[in-house]
C-alpha cells in the first residue's frame, strides 16, 4: 500500500541515469508497471492499454533530465497525462433556468443522497431546487428522498400512487413551476444498463422533461464494469457529466478513468462521506494521485505552501535529516501544523494514508501537548535529559495534566527520534513500518 | 432443485455470452497463438480477477501452451476452469453449518423441561454488514424469504437506524413478503434494536434473526466501533452470537471490495459473504481476490431485486458461468 508507482518506476528504470534518452526498450520493464498499477487501480484493461501507450509515445526520445530520478521524470508524465486526461471537459453545471437535471445510475451507487445533496449546493448557489421522486420500484425510497429534502429544505415532489414514471416527470414539472422552483433533480431507480425495459422507461422520462443536465452516479470502488455501465447510459441518455461517490473510502478510483476515456464526459462532482454537505466539485489531479497511489500529496504541498513560513520549514527538515530535534523544534513545529487545519484532515491528505481515522480526540491531545512543552523550560526542551522526576512533577502541575502524560508524552518524542535516525539511514520504509506499528498502539504522536 | 439452478444459469447466461463473445472462437477448437492469449488476458482482466489470479491462470495456459503447440481454445478454457476451481476449494457456505465458535450456552440447542415441555432452541443470528448500498436491506429480505420457504421460522431486526427511511424500506419487504420484524425509529440505537429483536426471536422461539444494519465504509473507525457494539449486545444474550457475520459485496465493484473485506474481517471476524447485482454483466470476480486472500466462504449470491433472486453459491456453477460450458 505505501509502496508508490515512484518506487516502483524507480527500480525498473534504476539503469537509465546517464543513458541519455528514454527509448522503447529502455521502458518497457517500466511500462508493464505502469500498466499493472493502472489495472490494480481498477482501470480498465483497455482503457490502461491505451494510456500506456500513450505514455509511451510521450516518453520516448525525451532525455533523461540530470536533476530528477527517471522514475521521478516518468512518473511526472504520467501524472500530467493523467490530469489532462480527467480533466478534460468542464464541471460547470448548464446555465439553464429552469435548469433541470437527471440523475441515473446502477443500484446503490448513491443517487439518491447525490440528489439532496446536489439541491443542497444549488440552493447555496442561488437556485431555488425541486427534488423529484422517480424511484417507485425501491422501497422506501420515496421516503427516503423525502426525509432528506426536508432536511435541507428543498421542495420535493411525489406520486405514491403512479406507476407511470415519464408522467410522474412531467407534473414534477408543473409542480416546480407553481412553486417558483428554477431548477428541478430527477432523483430515479437504479437500474442496470442491461435491463432493456428500465432503460426504456427512463429514455421516456428524458424525452418527457428534457433535462439540461443527466448525470450518471458511479460508485468510485467501480470495477471494469464501469466501462459498459458509462458507455450504455451514454448511448441511451447522452450523459453531461459523472458524479463519483463513496470517495470518502480508501478505493484507487481507476473506474473514474475508465468512464471518462469511454465516453469523454466530464467528472462533474464527487461524494465524500454521508452527510449532504460531503459533496465537492471535481479536481482532477486529487483523483490522478489517487489512482497512481500517490496520496493527495497535491493538496498537502498546496495547504503547506499556504500555511508554513518557508524557510522556517526548512531548518526543520533539515533538523530532522540530521536527527537533531528537540522539544522545542516539536512544539513550533506543532504550531506550524495547526495552521494548516484538523489532525484528520491533514492525514487525510497524506500518501497511503487517506482511510486511516485519527482516534477522537486527537486535536484535543495535541492541545494537551502543547501545554506540557510549554510548561517546560527553554533548558528543558532543549536538554529532555535533564528532565528527571521533581521536574516532572512540576510540568504536570503546571500543564494540569497527570504525571504519566508528561511520561507518555516523553517516551513518544524518544520513539521519534528514532524514527529521524532510522529515516537518516535512509529507511523511509522503515518508518512508515514504524508509524504503522504506532497507530495500531493509538499512540499516534502530537506531530 | 433444478429450478434453482436454472435461475443461476440464467442469471450468469449474459455472462457466459460476454465472455465468450470476447474469446470469439477461443474457447472453442480453434488453435491458440499470441493474439487469442491476449484476447484471453483481457477477458480475464475485465471478469475483475485480479492481478494474481489473472497471471496464475495465463502463467499455467502458457506453460501447456509451450508443451504443446497444438492446444485448442477448450484445453485452454479447462486450465482456467482447474486454476479457478483451485482457488476456490472450499469456498462454499453452507448455512445449515454453525461456524465454529465458542460453545453455545446451556439449552442453546433446545431442551426439554422437568415436565416434558419443549424448549425451542435459541435464535441462529445472522448479520448484515457492508459498505453503502451494497444490498445488505434486500440481501437481508431475500434471504428470511428464502429460509421461511424452507419451513424455518425468522424474525428481522431493523438496526439501520441512521440512514433515511431505512426502517421503512425493512417493513416495506417485511410487509410484502409477510415476515416478523422489529424495528424501531431513525435516530434509535441500532445495538438496543437487536437486543430486542434477539429477545424477541427468542421468545417467539424462532429459528434465525436476521440482523440488517447501516451500510459504513470500512475506512470509519467510528462507525467500525458501532458493529463491535452489536456484537457485544447480542452476545449478552447469547455468548456465540451472532453466529453468522456476512458482509454483503457489491459484485460490480473491483479490487477495493477486497480491502473492504480484509478490514471488516479484523474488526468483525466475518464468517461468510454475500455478492450481490450479479445479474448484470459484472462477472463479480472480485469475490474470487477476496476468498483467495481471506478464506471467506461465500453463502449466496445475488441475482435481482425480487425476493426469490438470492441463490447458493456453488463453484463449479460459477466456474462454468465464466469459462462456458465447455462442449
Ligand atoms: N440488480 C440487482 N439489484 C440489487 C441486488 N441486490 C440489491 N439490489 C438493489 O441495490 C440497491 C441497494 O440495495 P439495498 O439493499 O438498499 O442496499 P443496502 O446495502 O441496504 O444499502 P444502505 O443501507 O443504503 O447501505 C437497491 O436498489 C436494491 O434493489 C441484486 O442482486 N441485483
Ligand atoms: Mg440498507
Amino acid at each position: 500500500m505505501f509502496e508508490s508507482l515512484t518506487d516502483k518506476l524507480g527500480s525498473a528504470l534504476r539503469n537509465l541515469r546517464g543513458v541519455g534518452k528514454l527509448s522503447d526498450e529502455n521502458m518497457r520493464e517500466a511500462l508493464k508497471e505502469v500498466r499493472t498499477a493502472l489495472l490494480a487501480a481498477d482501470v480498465h484493461f483497455k482503457v490502461a492499454r491505451d494510456f500506456v501507450e500513450r505514455v509511451q509515445a510521450q516518453c520516448v526520445g525525451q532525455e533523461v533530465v540530470k536533476s530528477v530520478t527517471p522514475g521521478q521524470q516518468v512518473v511526472k508524465i504520467i501524472n500530467d497525462e493523467l490530469v489532462r486526461l480527467l480533466g478534460e471537459g468542464s464541471t460547470a453545471l448548464s446555465t439553464a433556468r429552469p435548469l433541470k437535471i437527471l440523475m441515473v445510475g446502477l443500484h446503490g451507487s448513491g443517487k439518491t443522497t447525490s440528489t439532496a445533496k446536489l439541491g443542497k449546493l444549488l440552493k447555496k448557489r442561488g437556485y431555488r431546487p425541486l427534488v423529484a421522486a422517480c424511484d417507485i420500484y425501491r422501497p422506501a425510497a420515496i421516503d427516503q428522498l423525502e426525509i432528506l429534502a426536508k432536511q435541507e429544505e428543498l421542495d420535493f415532489y411525489a406520486d405514491r400512487t403512479s406507476r407511470d414514471v415519464p408522467a410522474i416527470g412531467t407534473a414534477a414539472l408543473a409542480a416546480a413551476s407553481a412553486a417558483g422552483c428554477d431548477c428541478i433533480i430527477f432523483d430515479t431507480a437504479g437500474r442496470l444498463q442491461i435491463d432493456a425495459d428500465l432503460i426504456e422507461e427512463v429514455k421516456r422520462l428524458h424525452a418527457k422533461v428534457q433535462p439540461d443536465e443527466v448525470l450518471l452516479v458511479a460508485d468510485g470502488a467501480l470495477g471494469q464494469e464501469a466501462v459498459n455501465v458509462a458507455k450504455t447510459f451514454h448511448d441511451a441518455l447522452a450523459l453531461t457529466g459523472l458524479v463519483l461517490t463513496k470517495l470518502d473510502g480508501d478505493a484507487r478510483g481507476g473506474a473514474a478513468l475508465s468512464m471518462k476515456a469511454i465516453t469523454g464526459v466530464p467528472i462533474k462532482f464527487i461524494g465524500t462521506g454521508e452527510k449532504t454537505g460531503d459533496f465537492d466539485t471535481f479536481y482532477p489531479d486529487r483523483l490522478a494521485s489517487r489512482i497512481l497511489g500517490m496520496g493527495d500529496v497535491v493538496s498537502l504541498v498546496e495547504k503547506a505552501q499556504e500555511n508554513i513560513d518557508q524557510k522556517e520549514a526548512e531548518k526543520m527538515a533539515e533538523k530532522m535529516r540530521k536527527a537533531d530535534f528537540n522539544l522545542e523544534d516539536f512544539l513550533a513545529q506543532m504550531q506550524q501544523v495547526k495552521k494548516m487545519g484538523s489532525m484528520q484532515s491533514i492525514i487525510g491528505m497524506m500518501p497511503g494514508m487517506s482511510g486511516m481515522q485519527l482516534p477522537e480526540g486527537a486535536d484535543k491531545e495535541m492541545a494537551r501537548t502543547e501545554a506540557i512543552i510549554k510548561s517546560m523550560t527553554l533548558q528543558e526542551r532543549r536538554k529532555p535529559d535533564l528532565l528527571n522526576g521533581n521536574r516532572r512533577q512540576r510540568i504536570a502541575k503546571g500543564a494540569g495534566v497527570k504525571i504519566v502524560d508528561v511520561n507518555q508524552l516523553l517516551k513518544q518524542f524518544q520513539q521519534m527520534q528514532k524514527m529521524m535516525k532510522m529515516m537518516k539511514g535512509g529507511g523511509a520504509k522503515k518508518m512508515m513500518r514504524q508509524m504503522e506499528a504506532m497507530k495500531g498502539k493509538g499512540g499516534f504522536p502530537g506531530m | 432443485m433444478f429450478g434453482l439452478f436454472k435461475k443461476f444459469k440464467d442469471g450468469f447466461a449474459k455472462t457466459v455470452s460476454a465472455i465468450a463473445a470476447k474469446t470469439g472462437g477461443l474457447f472453442g477448437g480453434r488453435k491458440i497463438d499470441a493474439s487469442s492469449l491476449e484476447t484471453l488476458e483481457e477477458a480475464l482482466y475485465t471478469a475483475d480477477f485480479g492481478v494474481e489470479t489473472t497471471a496464475e491462470i495465463l502463467a499455467e495456459i502458457k506453460a501447456a501452451y509451450k508443451k504443446d503447440k497444438e492446444l485448442r481454445g477448450q484445453d485452454a478454457a479447462a486450465i482456467g476452469a482447474a486454476v479457478l476451481k483451485r482457488v476456490l476449494a472450499g469456498a462454499e457456505g453452507v448455512l445449515a453449518d454453525l461456524p465454529k465458535g465458542g460453545p453455545r450456552p446451556p439449552g442453546a440447542g433446545g431442551s426439554e423441561t422437568a415436565s416434558g415441555d419443549r424448549v425451542p432452541p435459541l435464535p441462529v443470528v445472522i448479520a448484515m454488514i457492508g459498505v453503502n448500498g451494497s444490498g445488505k436491506t434486500t440481501t437481508s429480505a431475500k434471504l428470511a424469504w428464502r429460509l421461511k420457504q424452507d419451513g424455518k421460522t425468522v424474525v428481522l431486526a431493523a438496526c439501520d437506524t441512521f440512514r433515511a427511511a431505512a426502517v421503512e424500506q425493512l417493513k416495506t419487504w417485511a410487509t410484502r413478503l409477510e415476515l416478523e420484524i422489529i424495528a424501531s425509529h431513525t435516530g434509535a440505537d441500532a445495538a438496543a434494536v437487536a437486543f430486542d429483536a434477539w429477545q424477541a426471536a427468542k421468545a417467539r422461539g424462532r429459528d434465525y434473526l436476521i440482523v440488517d444494519t447501516a451500510g459504513r465504509l470500512h475506512t470509519k473507525s467510528h462507525l467500525m466501533d458501532e458493529l463491535a457494539k452489536i456484537r457485544r449486545v447480542l452476545q449478552k444474550n447469547d455468548p456465540t452470537a451472532p453466529q453468522h457475520r456476512w458482509l454483503v459485496v457489491d459484485g460490480s465493484l473491483g479490487s477495493n471490495s477486497i480491502e473492504q473485506a480484509r478490514v471488516f474481517h479484523e474488526s468483525f471476524g466475518l464468517t461468510g459473504l454475500v455478492v450481490t447485482k450479479l445479474d448484470g454483466t459484472s462477472r463479480g470476480g472480485a469475490l474470487v481476490g477476496i476468498y483467495r486472500q481471506l478464506k471467506i466462504p461465500i453463502y449466496f449470491l445475488g441475482l435481482g431485486e425480487q425476493a426469490e433472486d438470492l441463490q447458493p453459491f456453488s463453484v463449479d456453477n460459477y466456474v462454468k458461468a465464466v469459462f462456458g460450458p465447455g462442449e
